[in-house]
């Protein structure tokens, strides 16, 4: 037991989980903490708006697979984080959220920068601590990061009334947390595996759905030895980007509403479906009853509420991938199976390889400049070593990703799949950067969805901390203004950004490089420059605010609805 | 669709009565009722929920309770051998003498109890399955129910025959 303030605690608790940062901003209520930090060697980056402290935090998380940390004041520095903790929930990222509140005996009486943070966060959240005293402190940071990390990670507030934080208290720091309610570690039913093995093996045309969770797990080479055991060909959900090769011959890319329109078609033509990972969402799969109806499907999934939520399965299995799949591969090499070789095709492999050759010999993009959207990513690709980190911001600049750029090193490429937070790629691209600061991050970017949090170039700047800002800037909230030319008779309205902030001058305000790019050329040369640089460059790419992205599955169809052109 | 009692084993603290019922709010799931209080344990309470639906959405509602941290552990109670009841408190308009016996005997009947009078009204307590409530309310309800309230279903399972 020693005497410590609830602040000092806290920070202590933070170091023995081994914190290294923390992305915050001090305000009146957090001032006890901030006081503490002076004299911790945790790196504090100050952020210039709450909501990208936790982008930042969610980054980082999934870069490392660890927590990341964001610290806040009471009122609107809480709300502020608010957007980036639902953005963490959704794509189950884990982030710890700390908030000042106002103390003790001015909660509940409307105070000033009072906010029922809890109230609020409760169900964009795993959980929420407000600890009433200074005693359970180290107890509730040690159970935030344990539900945090384990299981299906999401993100955990703690709201530290100010009196907590400046209470001196007798305090034990527990090694280990148990909590009743809580059992995040299931074993996988190995029958389940079993008779998953039997329908796999039985199948004609198999087909492996991969999604986030081999991601969150680190999955990536059981994943691909057995994909290519069974020479099953592989789509990803968009979450799942980049799991498996993108280069891979058996790599059929992402599906759904923006996915390669081979991925899309050959999926519904499976009979054996493998999901792993993956919540079968709306964006992913289109209509739920229209999904999947004549094939078996197997899923696995830690959270035990996700086998049935948005799609009855043939065969359930609860548990962590990676252990799951081990089992599997496990179960069949005592099994006699066929082994293939190279160059060997069933005709289902032969039928999936000439699908794929045809579309993506049919792909085209439709700017009428010489630099679209398509050519800029394909040679990002083609400069950008392959153990670079990418992450996108939200529109149509994350979907030319998702089709044009392919992922070669598996768990690099994340973006804001399940909230779409238009702002996060920005901020998340430097918490990246925190975590990984031997490569080369990038955020491909829209003008739009950039703009929203654009004031991160502050921290990057400042903090050292270079990324690489790509642009494809069409003027306008381009996913928006496409759906309004498609789909409400090119009645465009509220989309036109009329080419304003300058993003060059933007970026040398802020003491970074701007570039513009409106060549071939002037692009390779940007990114040449760009990757050589040690300040954060932004590389403004004009294209045509008319071009679109296709192939597109229109909302509330199915993917045999999939479209190719307007 | 059907009728289903849920049992939930939740941390008796405060906080833990809005996750529930928030994330019921957040899924969509409407349930008929709701009742809570405490168990054999000081730590823990238990609410108790019934609801109609089918049994997609019965198996959800049991999955996503089982997810909030604060619920130690959720039962789906069989109705053939479970123990239900609830408690309803009913006032109704009684002003002469002679249906104030009437009501009495339908009271008794119903084994219920007469809990207070006035010159004008009547209140009844009774207990038992909501069928039996709902018999009684809609024999009494022509007298003029001046105020009804419902405690919500409490329920255990029933032993093992063989312990």
């Amino acid at each position: 037991m020693v005497e410590l303030s609830g602040a000092k605690a806290l920070i202590k608790a933070l170091e023995k989980e081994g914190v290294d940062v923390i992305f915050g901003m001090p305000g009146g209520a957090n001032l006890p903490i901030y006081d503490e930090l002076y004299s911790s060697n945790i790196r504090h980056i100050l952020i210039r708006h709450e909501q990208s402290a936790a982008h930042m935090a969610d980054g980082y998380a999934r870069v490392k697979r660890k927590a990341g940390v964001c610290l806040a004041t009471s009122g609107p520095g809480a709300t502020n984080l608010v957007t980036g903790i639902a953005t963490a929930y959704m794509d189950s990222s884990p982030i710890i959220a700390i908030t000042g509140q106002v103390p003790r005996e001015m909660i509940g009486k409307d105070a000033f920068q009072e906010c029922d943070i809890v109230g609020i966060c409760t169900s964009i959240t795993k959980y929420c601590f407000q600890p009433m005293s200074a005693k359970i402190i180290p107890e509730v940071v040690k159970k935030a990061f344990y539900i945090a990390e384990s299981g299906r990670p999401g993100p955990v507030l703690i709201d530290v009334p100010k009196d907590v934080q400046q209470e001196v208290a007798d305090t034990e720091f527990p090694e280990l947390v148990k909590i009743r309610g809580y059992s995040p570690h299931i074993e996988p039913d190995v029958t389940q595996v079993a008779k998953a093995i039997d329908l796999l093996l039985s199948a004609e045309r198999p087909m492996i759905m991969a999604g986030g969770g081999v991601h969150i797990s680190g999955a990536f080479n059981e994943l691909q030895a057995l994909a290519e055991m069974l020479m099953i060909p592989v789509v990803t959900t968009f979450k799942g980007k980049g799991v498996f090769p993108e280069n891979h011959p058996l790599s059929l890319g992402p599906i759904g509403m923006h996915g390669h329109a081979e991925a899309n078609k050959l999926i519904t033509e499976a009979d054996v479906l493998l999901a792993i990972g993956s919540r079968f969402s709306d964006r992913s799969v289109g209509k739920f009853d229209e999904f999947g109806k004549d094939m078996k499907i197997i899923h696995i999934d830690i959270d035990p509420a996700e086998i049935g939520k948005n799609k009855q399965v043939d065969i359930g299995i609860v548990g962590d991938v990676k252990v799951s799949l081990r089992i599997m591969l496990k179960m069949l090499a005592n099994r006699v199976i066929k082994k293939y070789t190279e160059g060997e095709e069933t005709p289902w492999l032969k039928h999936v390889r000439e699908v794929k050759e045809y579309y993506r010999s049919i792909v085209k993009d439709n700017g009428s400049r010489e630099v679209t959207a398509m050519k800029a990513i394909k040679k990002l690709r083609e400069l950008l070593p392959a153990e670079s980190i990418v992450t996108t911001e939200v529109g149509q600049c994350q979907m030319w990703t998702s089709l044009h750029f392919d992922v070669i090193v598996p768990g690099t490429f994340f973006s804001s799949t399940g909230l779409g937070t238009m702002g996060f790629g920005f901020p998340a691209s430097i918490g990246a950067k925190v975590a990984r600061p031997d490569v080369h991050v990038v955020d491909i970017a829209g003008d739009g969805s950039f703009n929203m949090t654009e004031n991160s170039l502050a921290v990057s700047v400042l903090e050292d901390i270079p990324v690489i800002v790509f642009l494809l800037n069409n003027y306008s909230l381009g996913m928006v203004a496409q759906w309004q030319r498609l789909f409400y008779n090119r009645r465009t309205i509220g989309v036109d950004l009329k080419g304003v902030p300058d993003f060059v001058k933007v970026a040398e305000a802020y003491g970074a490089q701007g570039i513009r790019a409106q060549s071939m050329q002037e692009l390779e040369y940007a990114i040449k420059t760009a990757l050589k640089s040690d300040v954060t460059t932004v590389i403004d790419i004009p294209i045509d605010p008319e071009e679109n992205v296709f192939p597109f599955m229109p909302p509330g169809k199915g993917l045999k609805d999939t479209i190719l052109a307007a | 669709m059907g009728w289903n009692i849920i049992s939930a084993l939740v941390e008796n603290k405060p906080g833990v009565l809005f996750r529930v019922s928030n994330m019921f709010r957040a899924r969509g799931f409407n349930i008929e009722s709701l009742s809570v209080g405490p168990t054999e344990q000081s730590d823990l309470s238990r609410i108790t929920i019934t609801i109609n639906g089918d049994e997609h959405t019965v198996e959800q509602l049991v999955k996503q309770l089982m997810k909030i941290i604060d619920v130690v552990n959720v039962e789906r109670l069989p109705l053939d051998n479970s123990v239900y009841r609830e408690l309803a408190l009913i006032k109704l308009r009684v002003e002469d003498p002679t249906t104030r016996l009437e009501v009495m005997n339908l009271v008794n009947v119903f084994r219920g109890k007469v809990v207070d009078i006035s010159k004008r009204s009547m209140m009844i307590e009774i207990t038992g399955t909501p069928d039996k409530i709902d018999a009684f309310k809609s024999l009494v309800e022509h007298y003029g129910i001046i105020q009804l309230a419902r405690t919500g279903v409490c329920a255990l399972p029933r032993g093992v025959i063989y312990e």
